[in-house]
């Protein structure tokens, strides 16, 4: 591989030698498909034919309103097809696929987004399709292992290490090294060896790009803030992207990655790799980047109420941009993150997902101190439907507790019957 | 040098055998009989592997003693310790394997230079290949010891060359695609894939990932120098107890 990817000093493509002709092939593939105008042409086309792009801008004027300072955009990932913007990730490696000829797809996935994504982007496409899920993740987001497995794609529940994201990613990479020939992993996030974060976020800078036209349309100027929500970082790349030239004097666009604050940061249960001084520079999963490590290099277990953000290394290029000062990091408890949720499903009639209601916590904490001149954009990354046990649970909902209650015995009964029979 | 010591064996051997263990795995106690018994099985090298947390080339097995070993709370400073026992009791060369990040966080100058006073003859660094290792190569060549590189099926020739430029001691030609521990078919194709080996490195050979009986070890007698039995040791010392692997190891050479 001649060019490995950095990004000041973090990047870089560390991967097992049977994986480095794979890699050698990745790269070729996507240098040759960004250098053709048309392939980035029928990427706009599938996404607009097939998802809901470009995805609109809302203002939340009630919660403008409410908070008394900057006037408060939001960018509307939520409303793509499989309900997040991964899809746009997808079905641009899914082009991808195609073009090298391979015929399986794997991914890992933490939410369970990524993974519903890329099993309906195969089912597509006509991909084989396996998901690698962390035992702990498919407990807690049954719906889309239901829907991964409807859709074609077998799940794999992996029970090594702290059965969350990172293992499955681990997981992800050891059937690729066994299955290249026909395989190609669609990795999620914008992390990994290269070309992974630069690739993912090429795909994901079809937000950042809409989003600079679009609130230059609406509001006649660029906005004084953009958050994103950082698990990986793909979003808040993919946001980013559109606004990282919009650094000088008073057209400065600042930009605020939120990570996952999870019980608090002085708890040290949390997923805060860039907004904590926890985290210290290190390689695993095939890169250089900010990791949660113990002082022998050993991975630490994280935590965050919204599995897509519990992960314990983060983008490099976001690595990159925090270093050099470009984008500013802040951390979002799991309880500011459930009040941001509830604040804006009852002002604005919006549900956000748990990862994306990190950006919204850290907006509305910033917002008052910003003047009502200023635009502030908020990327909602997913919708949270998907959320529903975790948040009816945070919620406390007595309703919802009945609901499952009486879905049990139905079901307890049911199986009772069958095994009678 | 690892090399000398290798061709000096080769003198009397067919083929050597290099095992491995994971350190901490079952407990320390253990791997100090388990090192013992491979010793007095006539084993010529040995991989001692630090235990991490995303060990992301390894298959099943060895994942699973990764993550015992760390649960049960082994910590790098112990790995050190225990290296410095077996190698300063038992005369056979020992190598580390694992990780980068370990290397990297302990600082690679400050982690080669511990390697060297304990002393370890080389290391095997899976995901460290030699386009990022600039620092380690340098360390590991001040220290005189062997930086150990891997070679896979799908290696082209020009890469062969170019990992050989960088490599001392024997290199490690991974026997198929895939992780350790699962089946390996010892044919014809791995035959001409293990002559390419041979015709580009100019320094022995080793090959690994799922030798797991007499009849492997044959195969590769007059085509590599070294068997490296991996995961398979560790499923005998699973079923069967230290003296298992004993049994076994001396059965793959009679």
């Amino acid at each position: 591989m001649s060019e490995r990817g950095y990004y000041g000093e973090f990047g870089g493509a560390f991967v097992p030698e049977i994986l480095t002709a794979t890699f050698d092939e990745l790269q070729l593939a996507f240098e040759t498909a960004k250098q053709d105008p048309a392939f980035w042409e029928e990427f706009v086309q599938l996404m607009g034919s097939y998802s809901c792009r470009p995805t609109p801008i809302s203002y939340a004027e009630n919660l403008t309103n409410r908070f008394g300072g900057a006037r408060i955009y939001i960018k509307r990932e939520d409303l793509n097809h499989t309900g997040a913007h991964k899809a746009n990730n997808v079905m641009g490696q899914g082009l991808l696929v195609k073009r090298m000829g391979k015929t399986r797809v794997i991914a890992e996935t933490g939410a369970g987004q990524h993974g519903v994504a890329t099993a309906t982007m195969a089912a597509r496409l006509g991909f084989e399709c396996t998901i690698y899920m962390g035992e702990v993740d498919v407990e807690r987001q049954r719906p889309n292992v239901f829907w991964m497995e409807r859709l074609g794609a077998t799940v794999v529940p992996v029970t090594d290490g702290s059965r969350t994201l990172k293992d499955a990613i681990n997981e992800a990479f050891r059937d690729w090294v066994s299955n290249m020939d026909n395989t190609h992993y669609v990795l999620g996030t914008a992390c990994g060896p290269h070309p992974f974060p630069e690739m993912v976020t090429y795909f994901q800078s079809i937000i950042g790009t809409e989003a600079r036209k679009q609130i230059l349309e609406i509001t006649g100027k660029l906005p004084k803030r953009v958050y994103a929500c950082v698990g990986g970082g793909s979003n808040a790349m993919g946001i980013f992207s559109g606004f990282l030239a919009d650094d000088d004097g008073d057209k400065r666009v600042e930009l605020i990655g939120v990570e996952a604050g999870g019980h608090g940061i002085e708890t040290g249960q949390h997923a805060a790799r860039l907004a904590s001084k926890d985290a210290s520079i290190g390689v695993a999963q095939g890169y250089k980047t900010y990791f949660l490590q113990d002082g022998d290099g050993q991975m630490k277990e994280t935590h965050s109420v919204s599995a897509g953000l519990d992960y314990v290394g983060v983008s490099p290029i976001l690595a990159h941009l925090r270093d050099s000062g470009r984008v500013r990091f802040e951390a979002a408890t799991d309880k500011e993150v459930i009040e941001a949720l509830a604040l804006t499903i009852k002002s604005e009639g919006l549900i956000p997902a748990l990862e994306s209601s990190h950006a919204f916590a850290t907006a509305f904490k910033e917002a008052p101190q910003l003047s009502s001149d200023d635009v502030l954009l908020i990327n909602q990354s997913g919708r949270g439907d998907k959320d529903i046990f975790t948040v009816a649970d945070a919620f406390d909902d007595p309703k919802w507790e009945q609901f499952i209650i009486d879905k049990a015995a139905q079901y307890q009964a049911r199986a009772a019957a069958r095994r009678s029979s | 040098m690892i090399q000398q010591y290798i061709e000096q064996q080769r003198q009397k051997k067919d083929i050597l055998l290099m095992t491995h263990i994971v350190m901490g795995y079952p407990n320390f106690d253990a791997c100090l009989k388990l090192v013992d018994e491979m010793v007095t099985a006539g084993v010529d090298l040995m991989e001692l592997q630090i235990p991490f947390s995303e060990p992301i080339a390894d298959g099943p097995v060895i994942l699973k003693a990764n993550s015992e070993a760390l649960a049960s709370g082994v910590t790098l400073e112990q790995c050190f310790e225990f290296a410095e026992t077996v190698a300063t009791r038992f005369d056979i060369p020992f190598l580390f394997m694992s990780y980068y990040n370990l290397l990297f966080k302990y600082g690679t100058a400050r982690f080669v230079e511990r390697m060297a006073r304990i002393p370890l003859r080389g290391a095997i660094v899976p995901d460290l290949p030699p386009e990022e290792a600039g620092e380690y190569l340098a360390a590991m060549d001040s220290s005189e010891l062997s930086p150990i590189f891997i070679y896979s099926p799908n290696t082209t020739e020009a890469r062969m060359d170019y990992i050989a430029k960088h490599s001392n001691g024997f290199i490690y030609c991974v026997a198929r695609k895939g992780v350790t521990g699962s089946k390996t078919s010892f044919s014809g194709e791995l035959e001409s894939y293990l002559a390419s080996c041979s015709q580009h490195a100019g320094i022995p050979l080793a090959v690994g990932f799922g030798v797991k009986e007499k009849a492997d070890v044959d195969f590769l007698k007059g085509k590599v120098d070294v068997a490296v039995i991996g995961s398979e040791s560790l499923n005998r010392l699973r079923e069967g107890g230290v003296p298992a692997v004993g049994n076994f190891l001396r059965g793959l050479r009679d």
